[in-house]
């Protein structure tokens, strides 16, 4: 989807604003909202690219001026309101009026640290030679779907060159739909800083996004 | 659930009862979330204290100056990084989520690495901890890409002009280590004394490595 998340190449927003010696959490309510949102992810009820869309689907004015924790907790509660696992009115008393539904999984504290360094590899075994070598020019294709993609619009038909071949990786464009992991090979494709941003870009630039196969096509 | 010491105020035009009157609309908002979710059984509060603690106090970019240091210092643990990042790192303990799949990125004379994530946020937890608000922000996301020069003067760094800059757009879960040059006037110092050096920005891209008169002053 063409949201307000595909940021690449804007030039709205200012300058970059580092604040010094910044802590790890600007709030108590920052801790809790980090804390929910990976925990809930370990209950199973949706996926990484799944929760992504969620939050890029928000109203593109909340979006572009909350903080970021403010955006997790919004994509949290939309996520957990289409699955049916609370309600409005029990988001704004805290108080439950429904039966939850049975989640896949509640981490005990004992087993958090584990749960946490395991992460959730996504590159999957695969019978299917990757099409693209290193070296190799590749356009990336011009989409624009609905739903969600990886493949950002200011590299959207840019002429590229295969740099490394990562891996099968899961694709988010079908996992994001709940239609299968689908992996695919993934790629670091170079583009040339003029290639993306015209003659007026910094000169002597690189640009490398990480490509799905589906994106690109042979140049 | 820890009480909040910290009273900001930014209260909007809600209605609150008197008793919460003191908590900001996201803290009595994330609260009832969390007592919501915990009422319904789809998580236990105190291993949601364990997450916070994770990366409150043990996952930061103290693991990834580690990681810079050990690269500095032992060619055999370099040539193992630039291999396979993410076993290399797991050699030191550090593993698990937003660090599933990384690779290390080398600043050299000729080549400066700066990573960012246009489409979202991501970074790599396992050896930096969690992001800055900046790098999250607008004006990171949108520019690093398309005026990365501009973007590194905001960060008080400016390159020769020949140095070429190489952006990582980190669009999949592959996530980027930038390992900085290392200063000059360090030769036979210890991967601690070395890790001393090792900034996070410098490991974003978004700094340099100190000198060895910024850590001595």
């Amino acid at each position: 989807m063409n949201g307000p998340h595909d940021m690449g190449g804007m030039q709205c927003y200012g300058a970059v604003e580092p604040e010094k010696d910044e802590p790890v959490f600007h709030a108590d309510w920052e801790k809790r909202a980090l804390a929910m949102t990976v925990g809930m992810g370990f209950a199973g009820q949706w996926n990484l690219d799944i929760s992504r869309f969620a939050r890029e689907s928000l109203p593109y004015d909340f979006y572009l001026t909350k903080s970021y924790y403010q955006i997790w907790i919004a994509g949290l509660q939309n996520l957990m309101l289409e699955r049916g696992m609370v309600t409005p009115n029990e988001l704004q008393t805290g108080m439950p009026e429904t039966k939850g539904i049975q989640v896949k999984r509640v981490v005990k504290p004992d087993e958090m640290p584990a749960a946490l360094a395991a992460g959730g590899p996504v590159e999957r075994e695969t019978t299917v030679e990757p099409s693209f070598k290193i070296g190799e020019k590749v356009r990336s294709l011009n989409i624009n779907p609905q739903t969600h993609t990886r493949l950002p619009r200011y590299i959207r038909g840019k002429l590229g060159q295969i740099v490394t071949i990562h891996g099968c990786h899961v694709f988010p464009d079908s996992n994001s739909k709940a239609e299968g992991e689908n992996p695919q090979w993934l790629y670091s494709v170079c583009f040339d800083a003029q290639e993306l941003f015209g003659k007026g870009a910094e000169e002597n630039n690189t640009i490398m996004v990480d490509c799905w196969e589906p994106y690109l096509e042979p140049a | 659930m820890s009480d909040s010491k910290k009273h900001s105020h930014n209260h909007d035009d809600h209605d609150h009862d008197d008793d919460h009157s003191h908590w900001s609309d996201m803290e009595l908002k994330v609260k009832t979330l969390e007592s919501l979710l915990v009422e319904k059984g789809y998580v236990d509060p105190a291993s949601l204290d364990v997450i916070v603690e994770t990366y409150e106090t043990k996952v930061g970019p103290r693991n990834g100056a580690a990681v810079v240091a050990k690269a500095w210092s032992d060619e055999d643990y370099l040539h193992r990084l630039r291999q396979n990042a993410t076993d290399a790192i797991a050699e030191l303990g550090f593993t698990g989520r937003q660090g599933e799949h990384m690779q290390i990125v080398e600043n050299t004379d000729d080549v400066h690495n700066m990573v960012v994530c246009t489409l979202c946020s991501c970074y790599p937890w396992s050896v930096l901890g969690l992001p800055p608000v900046w790098y999250k922000s607008a004006p990171y996301r949108s520019r690093a890409v398309s005026e990365p020069r501009a973007v590194l003067s905001e960060f008080n760094v400016e390159l020769p002009k020949e140095t070429k800059i190489t952006v990582w757009d980190s669009t999949a879960e592959m996530r980027y280590l930038v390992i900085p040059k290392r200063p000059d006037g360090t030769q036979g110092w210890s991967e601690e004394k070395l890790a001393k050096l090792v900034t996070r920005d410098s490991m974003i891209g978004t700094g340099l490595a100190l000198s060895v008169d910024e850590v001595s002053s």
